[in-house]
């Protein structure tokens, strides 16, 4: 087991980060928030359609959870969360961790045709799960239930639903492939990546096969943790560069200790997401899962939250894009488990029980 | 050489060495074997290896007679490599095996009353006389100088330029005439360290380390590996360090736990845990030849980490008591030893000793993150010219 990059993964993420740092800055993501639909269909005009076409078609990252034989690229959890880092630093609005990450891990155990599909980028899915739902807890926010072949009932708070072409919805154990679902997307804290609420009437459901949910959202919660990484990275590197051409008293606000205390020790948590990031796909266990869930998702909060502060008023705009940073991070802080939950999670893994 | 060749060193030397003979024969053999520390040259100690075999031979000699880690950690872990570093063939020859075996303990004489953070601002004055230097001042906080017989001493040797440019170090005769080892109590109630005084301290020439003026970049040297030393102390086992002695409470005496103690420590578990993890990463880093600028910060976690933990095992246990007041000279340094108020006392000095907390912060956002420095009137004034 190693915390290291391979080289493989180094060239991976030279790859990402060089296509999003050609077409999806900061800048772009701000105008696509300001957009209006485009009439292509019912996903927010959010995603990046085109930017995901050839981060899956080109680069190939939609199909590197799935295995050759279907189709992927075969590849490892450590593959999918540097892509992750990238994405999180970017806060690029495509649908890879819920389609090529959350809906593929549902996917995987059934082999199931439409995994080729995916691989290639050509359908996009998303499983029919509250984001808010955790290992711990799957079933949050959902009451669906099978009647007669028939799925009824609703999911609020699923991510990625409205860009995705197929929903894949797990009841009692069975994954089900539904396409005609009805999908609302509600104004969403998250504006790179918004969560609508899934209702089935008596919907024609296909049944995939079986399905481990608690399973499939341990093991995105331990990959969330490197998206978190990306997101506390981009905010911690923002506001170094800010801080240092920033003058106010004729200096620098970054020679200031006041300032740079905040970053240091800013800069010492996200040393050690890196390296809880890295555990968590390294070993994939439940402990190392939870352990980078309850640091991570607190440092991209606090990466975003002291970014935004030490930027000033400019953080505070609407123009800046440090808010769409912040609005992740919170998200991100309650999608798949509160570091709460997790560290609740950690008492029995780790035998540190509470009172009697 | 690799794993199998050391392994056979290891074996040979057993085969010629008898562990349950004399302890300080066989340690200096063992120094002689170079199996002392592997990474160091050939005939001081080591065999030019890699310093991750170092783990072969500590394992494959664990139930042989060892050197005590404690007294010698300045030695070990500050002296040594400086002496690597800067030392001649003649010092590194003269002191670096009785440094390892332990016949000879070293102290640290670099803080004064007027210079802690700010070291460079140092008084204490070397005056060349002939071959000798004759030392006047007093230094500070000086861990084990009570049991000491070498000390590495930074001194001003010229007055008249900037404080970072007139230093020189040296090996201190601990037994010189002139040499005044006091006791400091320290909050604990006991005293791990002293205050030095020296007077008229004659020092031949050659316990000079290093240039005449040149003592702060040989001084930069002893404080880097002083803080990889404290950092190092960091857990490399999950639930262990400071950790594993709240969690032997806790698990013995479910009547200690409350909601509120549940939450906290939790909370810590996964800072020390996150904490290990990036120790070992750091350490897979220097295998593979890419050490990276995380070693900075282990300090500072470790420090918080052993202040947290150890402050909620005494509320926790709801001990009003002590076990020892006593003013007595310490053995030895010892972070996890005795009971939780004197760890939670000692626990305080993490963030003090070998650079405070806030000066390792100022290190990590202007030599990782590129920071500017504060602005420093003092850089171009000669130091006898400071406002004191």
């Amino acid at each position: 087991m190693t915390l290291l990059y391979s080289e493989v993964e180094e060239e991976l993420r030279a790859a990402v980060r060089g296509l999003l740092a050609d077409r999806c800055p900061p800048a772009a993501v701000l105008r696509r928030i300001e957009s209006e639909p485009d009439g292509r269909g019912s996903a927010s005009p959010v995603y990046d359609l085109d930017l995901w076409k050839t981060l899956a078609g080109e680069i190939g990252v939609a199909g590197l959870l799935i295995p050759e034989e279907h189709g992927g690229a075969g590849a490892s959890a450590s593959e999918v969360a540097v892509v992750l880092e990238e994405l999180g630093r970017a806060v690029a609005p495509v649908p890879f961790l819920t389609s090529s990450v959350m809906a593929t891990l549902a996917l995987l155990p059934t082999g199931d045709a439409l995994l080729g599909e995916l691989a290639e980028g050509r359908r996009t899915a998303a499983l029919a799960v509250s984001f808010a739902a955790s290992p711990y807890r799957p079933g949050r926010g959902a009451s669906v239930r099978l009647d007669g072949g028939r799925l009824s009932g609703s999911v609020t708070g699923v991510a990625g639903a409205d860009v995705a072409d197929v929903l894949l919805v797990p009841v009692d154990g069975d994954l089900y492939e539904v396409t005609g679902g009805g999908v609302v997307v509600a104004p969403s804290l998250d504006l790179t990546r918004p969560v609508a609420t899934v209702t089935f009437e008596a919907a024609q459901a296909r049944r995939v096969g079986a399905c481990d949910l608690a399973e499939v959202l341990l093991s995105s919660a331990g990959l969330l943790a490197s998206e978190q990484l990306g997101v506390a990275e981009w905010c911690l590197d923002t506001t170094l560069a800010h801080v240092k051409e920033r003058h106010q008293f004729a200096r620098p606000i970054g020679s200031f200790q006041a300032v740079k205390h905040r970053l240091a020790d800013l800069w010492l948590d996200v040393v050690r997401a890196r390296a809880a990031a890295r555990s968590a796909v390294a070993d994939g266990s439940a402990v190392s899962v939870a352990v980078a869930q309850a640091w991570n998702a607190a440092v991209a909060v606090h990466a975003a939250e002291e970014a935004l502060q030490l930027h000033g008023g400019i953080g505070m705009t609407w123009e800046h894009p440090v808010h769409l940073y912040l609005k992740r991070a919170k998200s991100t802080e309650i999608a798949l488990g509160t570091p709460g939950d997790h560290r609740e999670a950690l008492a029995s893994l780790v035998d540190v029980p509470g009172p009697e | 050489m690799n794993e199998p060749e050391i392994k056979e060193r290891v074996a040979a030397f057993l085969g010629e060495h008898d562990p349950a003979g004399d302890r300080l024969e066989f340690l200096r053999a063992r120094f002689d074997a170079g199996l002392a520390w592997v990474w160091f040259p050939e005939g001081l100690g080591g065999l030019g290896a890699s310093r991750e075999l170092q783990q072969v031979v500590d394992r494959e000699l664990a139930h042989t007679p060892q050197i005590t880690s404690g007294v010698q950690g300045i030695g070990l872990g500050m002296a040594a490599p400086t002496i690597l570093a800067f030392g001649t063939e003649e010092q590194r020859r003269r002191f670096l095996r009785p440094l390892w075996t332990g016949e000879e303990i070293w102290c640290q004489l670099f803080s004064e009353p007027g210079a802690g953070s700010d070291l460079a601002t140092l008084a204490t004055r070397a005056v060349r006389d002939g071959d000798e230097w004759v030392v006047d001042g007093q230094k500070v906080w000086t861990s084990g100088a009570h049991h000491s017989r070498w000390g590495i001493l930074v001194a001003r040797t010229d007055p008249d330029v900037p404080k970072h440019r007139g230093l020189t170090y040296f090996v201190c005769d601990m037994h010189a005439p002139g040499v005044e080892v006091r006791p400091l109590r320290q909050i604990t109630g006991e005293a791990e360290f002293n205050e030095v005084f020296l007077t008229g301290v004659r020092l031949p020439d050659d316990l000079r380390l290093g240039a005449v003026g040149d003592g702060w970049r040989v001084a930069q040297t002893t404080l880097m590996n002083e803080r990889v030393a404290i950092g190092g102390a960091a857990s490399v086992r999950r639930g262990g360090g400071m950790l594993g002695a709240v969690l032997d409470t806790w698990r013995e005496q479910p009547e200690l736990r409350t909601h509120d103690l549940h939450q906290r420590l939790l909370a810590l578990w996964v800072e020390a845990e996150v904490t290990r993890l990036s120790g070992a990463r750091l350490r897979e880093q220097l295998v593979a030849g890419h050490p990276g600028p995380e070693g900075s910060g282990m300090k500072l976690s470790f420090a918080r980490l052993n202040q947290a933990l150890s402050g909620l095992d005494v509320e926790m246990r709801r001990d009003l008591g002590y076990d020892d007041w006593a003013f007595r000279r310490s053995e030895t340094v010892d972070f996890y030893g005795r009971g939780p108020g004197y760890r939670y006392l000692r626990a305080k000095g993490n963030s003090i000793e070998g650079g405070t907390s806030e000066i390792l912060r100022n290190i990590i956002s202007e030599r990782v993150l590129g920071l500017p420095a504060e602005p420093r009137v003092d850089k171009d004034v000669p130091w006898k010219d400071l406002p004191r």
